[in-house]
């Protein structure tokens, strides 16, 4: 009999789960058939004007729904997943090649785009290193790793090296990205490296380096850089221009440099998953983007270095002088775009960084 | 028939233990015996012994010992005071001890970091004192903090239950045959409350001894604990076959923990458990 109730009651645990997934699928279904005028559009949070949006609805009758997520790690588990099937998703540049590997992206008819010329040539070409035909990405905003510093503790010219992050004077008011990649990349600048590199003595060696800062680090933050640096909680971080950009309208004291032995350079890009139901919706989309207007009120939302001429021709000189949005011919000229390292890489990078962590 | 629905009754229980107790554990266990590619391994076990792994799990025990200690310290003696004193509103300052936990233990922990910081409250405070800058955030000290301002109430709570639980008239006896305070505490108080000091002790020490929240936020990301390290096999280097080797790893530590304070507690059965 106790046997009897205890089956009945994985049973009833089973016809459950059978009722949920059904359940499940049936919402598939339900977006699979408003397919043709729905767009499922996967982006980081606040990184698009919901105005934008509203817009695009009202022009086209295709109805958009938005998906967000904080980091490209995320995101790649989200999408993954496959429990949506989504449109037409926003990442960070080494997780598109990642992604265009594995076979997960649809090739893009630029041709048919009525404002893809509104982009700029260099920066299409940046994308080269990760789309090397330019068919599967489409540059949305780009922008530099580099240092955020305060003003009233660290003078301008020291902190065109890369070696201030190291300066003992400055014990405990440095923050360091709390990510493997980027804060490697001042390290490894350092001692001469590619920022790509996948040669394990040199990624050592770069490690040692960053073991032999850690003393004098304040913290390994990420998402909390702005907010400490504005608070005047440290003198120096490592950031991304973005970051920057933001921090400097919470603390006008706040200044942002690319220091001279080059970093990296990120172009957040769209792509088309191999998921998408409407290919033509979802290009209609990405073409939407790329006008001027919308353009503009997506850079007037989120002041990243937008690759759109036509944006840049209507902005002001101070705003285009802005090395923390626009970075200078000259300091992109030092920095790279990240690539998406191989496994045992990657595994190296994951040990070294906790053996940096446990120091 | 009576009896069928009574067994009914559990129901959601069992859905509840299998769902969420012994699926996950059999996943972790699944994940940690096999290599990426499916074969079996005891590599992701064998990590631990990883300098790393070790200098991480060394320090939790460090941590969550000290956690504890404190705990103990600043427990033990308010529990008898609040138990001691037959004040008219003592279930009110007992109710004082736990609002705390009415507040989510994140936000607790931020506001810390806020009053730790190089420019925060306290450092403004003792500049002006005249004491000068302290560096307190971002080192494991802080951590022991938060995570004794986080756990604190685990510990009061079955300590003072034990206590209230003893009879006045024990230790009116006890002082009628001529015992000194001492005695009386060492003799009776702390054996009759040795079942709450024991689950008060496994309620502080096995969250201390996983935890990875609070290290991360008043630690900087530069105290890494064996949590830490297991968070960051599964979120950033995707490698949860590790990740799972080493939370095996962990549970033998909580459950070795656990039956090494059972040996002490002989009455068996803790107060709160």
């Amino acid at each position: 009999m106790k046997r009897f109730s205890l089956l009945s009651a994985v049973l009833l645990l089973a016809c459950l789960s059978v009722c949920g997934c059904a359940g499940g699928t049936d919402g598939l279904k339900d977006s699979a058939a408003q397919g043709s005028d729905t767009l499922i559009v996967l982006n980081y949070g606040k990184y698009l004007d919901e105005t934008v949006i509203r817009m695009f609805e009202e022009e086209t009758g295709i109805d958009v729904k938005l998906e967000e997520y904080e980091s490209p790690e995320e995101m790649y588990t989200k999408f993954k997943a496959g429990s949506i099937a989504y449109d037409v998703v926003c990442t960070s540049e080494y997780m598109v090649e990642r992604l265009i590997s594995e076979g997960e992206a649809n090739e893009i008819d630029f041709s048919r785009f009525t404002y893809y010329k509104n982009l700029d040539p260099d920066i299409i070409d940046a994308t080269k290193t990760f789309d090397p035909e330019t068919k599967y990405a489409l540059p949305y905003f780009y922008g530099t790793l580099g240092i955020l510093y305060n003003t009233t503790m660290v003078s301008p010219e020291k902190v065109t090296t890369w070696n201030v992050l190291w300066d003992e004077t400055y014990r405990d008011s440095i923050i360091m990205q709390n990510s493997v990649r980027d804060t490697f990349v001042p390290a490894l600048r350092l001692s001469g490296s590619d920022i790509n590199t996948e040669n394990p003595d040199e990624l050592t060696a770069a490690a040692d380096l960053l073991i032999r800062q850690k003393p004098i680090v304040y913290a390994y933050y990420v998402d909390e850089t702005a907010d400490e640096m504005a608070a005047g909680n440290a003198a120096m971080a490592l950031v991304y221009s973005g970051e920057a950009a933001y921090a400097k309208e919470l603390n006008e004291d706040l200044d942002y440099s690319v220091p001279k032995e080059g970093s990296n350079l990120w172009i957040d890009s769209w792509f088309i998953p191999k998921s998408c139901k409407n290919q033509e919706n979802a290009e209609k989309f990405l073409d939407f983007l790329c006008r001027a207007d919308t353009a503009m009120l997506n850079f007037e939302y989120v002041w990243y270095g937008t690759p759109n001429l036509k944006v840049k021709e209507a902005l002001d000189e101070d705003t285009l002088a802005d090395a923390t949005i626009f970075p200078t011919p000259e300091i992109l000229a030092d920095c790279e775009v990240f690539r998406q390292s191989g496994p045992d890489t990657t595994a190296l990078y994951s040990y070294l960084w906790k053996k940096l962590k446990s120091e | 028939m009576r009896r069928l629905m009574r067994q009914l009754l559990a129901g959601p229980y069992i859905v509840w233990i299998i769902g969420f107790i012994l699926l996950p554990v059999a996943v972790i266990l699944y994940y940690a015996f096999t290599s990426d590619t499916g074969g079996f391994t005891l590599e992701n076990i064998a990590a631990i012994a990883d300098p790393v792994h070790v200098k991480s799990i060394v320090l939790s025990l460090k941590l969550g010992f000290s956690c504890t200690l404190v705990c103990l310290l600043l427990a033990y003696p308010l529990a008898m005071i609040l138990s001691s004193f037959k004040f008219r509103h003592q279930s009110f300052v007992v109710f004082l001890f736990i609002l705390p936990m009415w507040m989510n233990f994140m936000l607790r922990i931020l506001s810390w970091r806020l009053l730790l910081s190089n420019n925060g409250l306290i450092n403004t405070f003792l500049e002006r004192a005249g004491i000068g800058h302290v560096k307190m955030l971002n080192t494991p000290a802080s951590v022991v903090f938060g995570m004794v301002y986080d756990f604190l109430p685990f510990m009061i709570l079955p300590i003072y239950n034990s206590m209230a639980r003893i009879k006045d008239d024990i230790i009116e006896a006890a002082k009628d045959l001529g015992a000194s305070h001492l005695t009386i505490l060492v003799k009776i108080i702390v054996p009759l409350t040795l079942s709450g000091i024991i689950s008060g002790i496994i309620m502080v020490f096995v969250p201390t001894l996983t935890s990875f929240v609070i290290s991360d936020l008043l630690g900087g990301g530069k105290v890494l604990l064996i949590g830490n390290v297991i968070e960051q096999e599964f979120m950033q280097g995707t490698n949860w076959n590790l990740g799972s080797g080493l939370s095996v790893v962990l549970m033998i530590f909580v459950i070795a923990s656990m039956a090494l304070m059972n040996i002490f507690d002989k009455d068996g059965g803790a107060a709160v458990w």
